[in-house]
């Protein structure tokens, strides 16, 4: 009998390619290769409904190496950060990290669907590497500025009753040893870019 | 007296100071003292994870460094801000399960003259040290003004006992940890459904619509169980449904007025503190006058509870079958 000679599958190359680098780039082991589809992440979002993709269907987009979907879809930035499909996971995928992942490759590239959340991210940790601590007036001035204008008349009340209650300080705290924390920041974009 | 190591996080510095002010009220009579770590710095919330990984954990990990340079008797380090407390715990974490980033983190520590040994310390948020360790007995010890006729609705949020790295929760959904703390200090605790439902994070700042949704949720389902009072341990979780509450009614046309204050603030008023060292009064959507208000009834609600005459109960109906009863203990809980 002759054994057709199979070569193996391009399309399944971009997708092994891309969950290999979503798979390197997330912090803990992510386990995202387990996915078996059901769809419980998706299921006990808080915020599916505001989602692109629900979480499961971001998952079989990597698999299918559709990378650019993946990057300009909003769902990373709609995640909460709450875990709720992490511990209903039944293959234990740490979908939130995955998540935090997909949004530091498209941060790289600039290829996020909206800059809202990657600038409020990006004010925030300007902030907190500059004084060693976040700052919130700076960062809520700033932002509201840039992306919400309309909000401020609206929350002006709350900024005051917020500062009249000692609860927002109008200079950011600064560590004693900055130095150090940028050296370290240094030392460690160095060797995120160098991955 | 034990002691342990502590860091506090920028919002307990700010936005959350009452936190800070009622933590350190009740250390006395809950007998455990703090040490703060020297110099800490931001634990980059969840907005560095989401912008580039190696710098995220390096940041991280100075704390953790600085810490375990200061570890004396005791390994652990005790965060009373959920996200931080998550931070810590994950980065402790995973540089024990991945070598890569080990050696990565520890290669940029390297550069300020520092290092870090995953499982040094023992990473633990302040509500379980005080179930775990202080234990509830005490806390009833120390009550002096029961919160006898306060409705509260016990709000964990999420990132306590989820994704709970270290296994301390058996239930990640609806653990009832916050509970019993708070029907130790007297206070009548509904049985509220979103204990550990999200309040929408930075939501507020970059998809309105989609937190304010869940500061919605949140705040009409406290107010259905009829409780008065919501109850956090959170900075984040406090200031979204406290300072968002208004522009969330103005979005959906309600009128919600819930207070919402830090478990350690209740601890306080029911240890016979100064609600103002407390740090009552902060609040945006005022909780002082709910809480005098609730706690008006409460000397004679207290001294029935704890008095000698049984609590009421309906007398069986003459014509009805024998039933078993329980006995009084077991309809406790």
């Amino acid at each position: 009998m002759v054994v057709a000679q199979v070569s193996p599958p391009v399309v399944a190359d971009a997708g092994a390619r891309f969950l290999a680098e979503v798979t390197s780039k997330t912090a803990g082991v992510s386990r995202l290769e387990m996915c078996i589809q059901c769809g419980s992440c998706g299921g006990s979002c808080p915020s599916a409904s505001a989602m692109d993709h629900t979480p499961r269907a971001i998952f079989a987009l990597i698999r299918a190496g559709k990378r650019d979907e993946v990057l300009r879809s909003n769902t990373p930035w709609m995640c909460l950060s709450c875990y709720h499909c992490v511990v209903r996971c039944p293959q234990e995928i740490e979908i939130t990290d995955v998540m935090y992942a997909i949004k530091t490759i498209a941060e790289k590239e600039h290829a996020y669907p909206s800059n809202v959340g990657p600038d409020f991210g990006g004010v925030f940790i300007g902030q907190a590497k500059r004084f060693g601590r976040s700052w919130d007036l700076g960062l809520t001035a700033r932002h509201y500025l840039r992306h919400f204008p309309l909000r401020l008349p609206g929350m002006t009340p709350m900024a005051f009753g917020l500062f009249r209650h000692g609860r927002i300080g109008l200079l950011p705290t600064r560590i004693r040893q900055r130095k150090q924390l940028h050296a370290i920041l240094k030392r460690a974009d160095e060797l995120e870019r160098a991955r | 007296m034990s002691s342990y190591l502590y860091y506090p996080g920028c919002s307990m510095e700010g936005s959350g100071r009452s936190y800070r002010e009622s933590l350190e009220g009740v250390l006395e009579p809950l007998g455990i003292s703090l040490e703060e770590i020297d110099d800490w710095n931001c634990c980059g919330a969840t907005e560095y994870v989401s912008l580039s990984t190696t710098p995220a954990y390096a940041m991280i990990a100075r704390n953790l460094a600085i810490a375990a340079g200061e570890k004396k008797n005791g390994e652990a380090l005790v965060a009373a801000c959920s996200a931080c407390y998550l931070n810590l715990a994950k980065a402790d974490h995973y540089m024990g399960e991945q070598p890569a980033l080990n050696a990565r983190v520890n290669d940029a520590l390297g550069a300020g003259g520092l290092h870090y040994d995953p499982g040094t310390l023992k990473v633990r948020h302040l509500l379980e040290v005080i179930l775990t360790d202080v234990g509830l007995d005490k806390v009833r010890a120390a009550v002096k003004k029961p919160l006898t006729g306060l409705k509260v609705a016990p709000y964990l949020g999420c990132m306590v006992p989820r994704p709970d790295v270290d296994g301390a929760y058996a239930d990640h959904e609806q653990p009832k940890s916050l509970d019993m703390l708070l029907k130790a200090l007297g206070a009548e605790v509904v049985d509220y459904p979103l204990r550990t439902e999200c309040c929408g994070g930075h939501m507020n700042q970059i998809a309105p619509k989609v937190g304010l949704e869940l500061v919605r949720r949140l705040v009409s389902e406290a107010e259905r169980l009829e409780a008065v009072m919501m109850v956090t341990v959170c900075p984040m979780c406090q200031i979204n449904i406290d300072a968002y509450q208004g522009e969330m009614n103005a979005m959906f046309h309600t009128h919600h007025k819930m207070p919402i204050v830090f478990f350690t603030q209740l601890m306080g008023v029911a240890f016979g503190l100064e609600p103002k060292k407390l740090g009552i009064g902060r609040e945006y959507t005022n909780a002082s006058k709910t809480l005098a208000k609730a706690l008006k009834a409460a000397p004679e609600l207290a001294l029935a509870a704890a008095g000698a005459a049984p609590a009421h109960r309906p007398r069986p109906d003459k014509r009805a079958l024998p039933m078993p009863r329980m006995a009084d203990s077991e309809v406790e809980e």
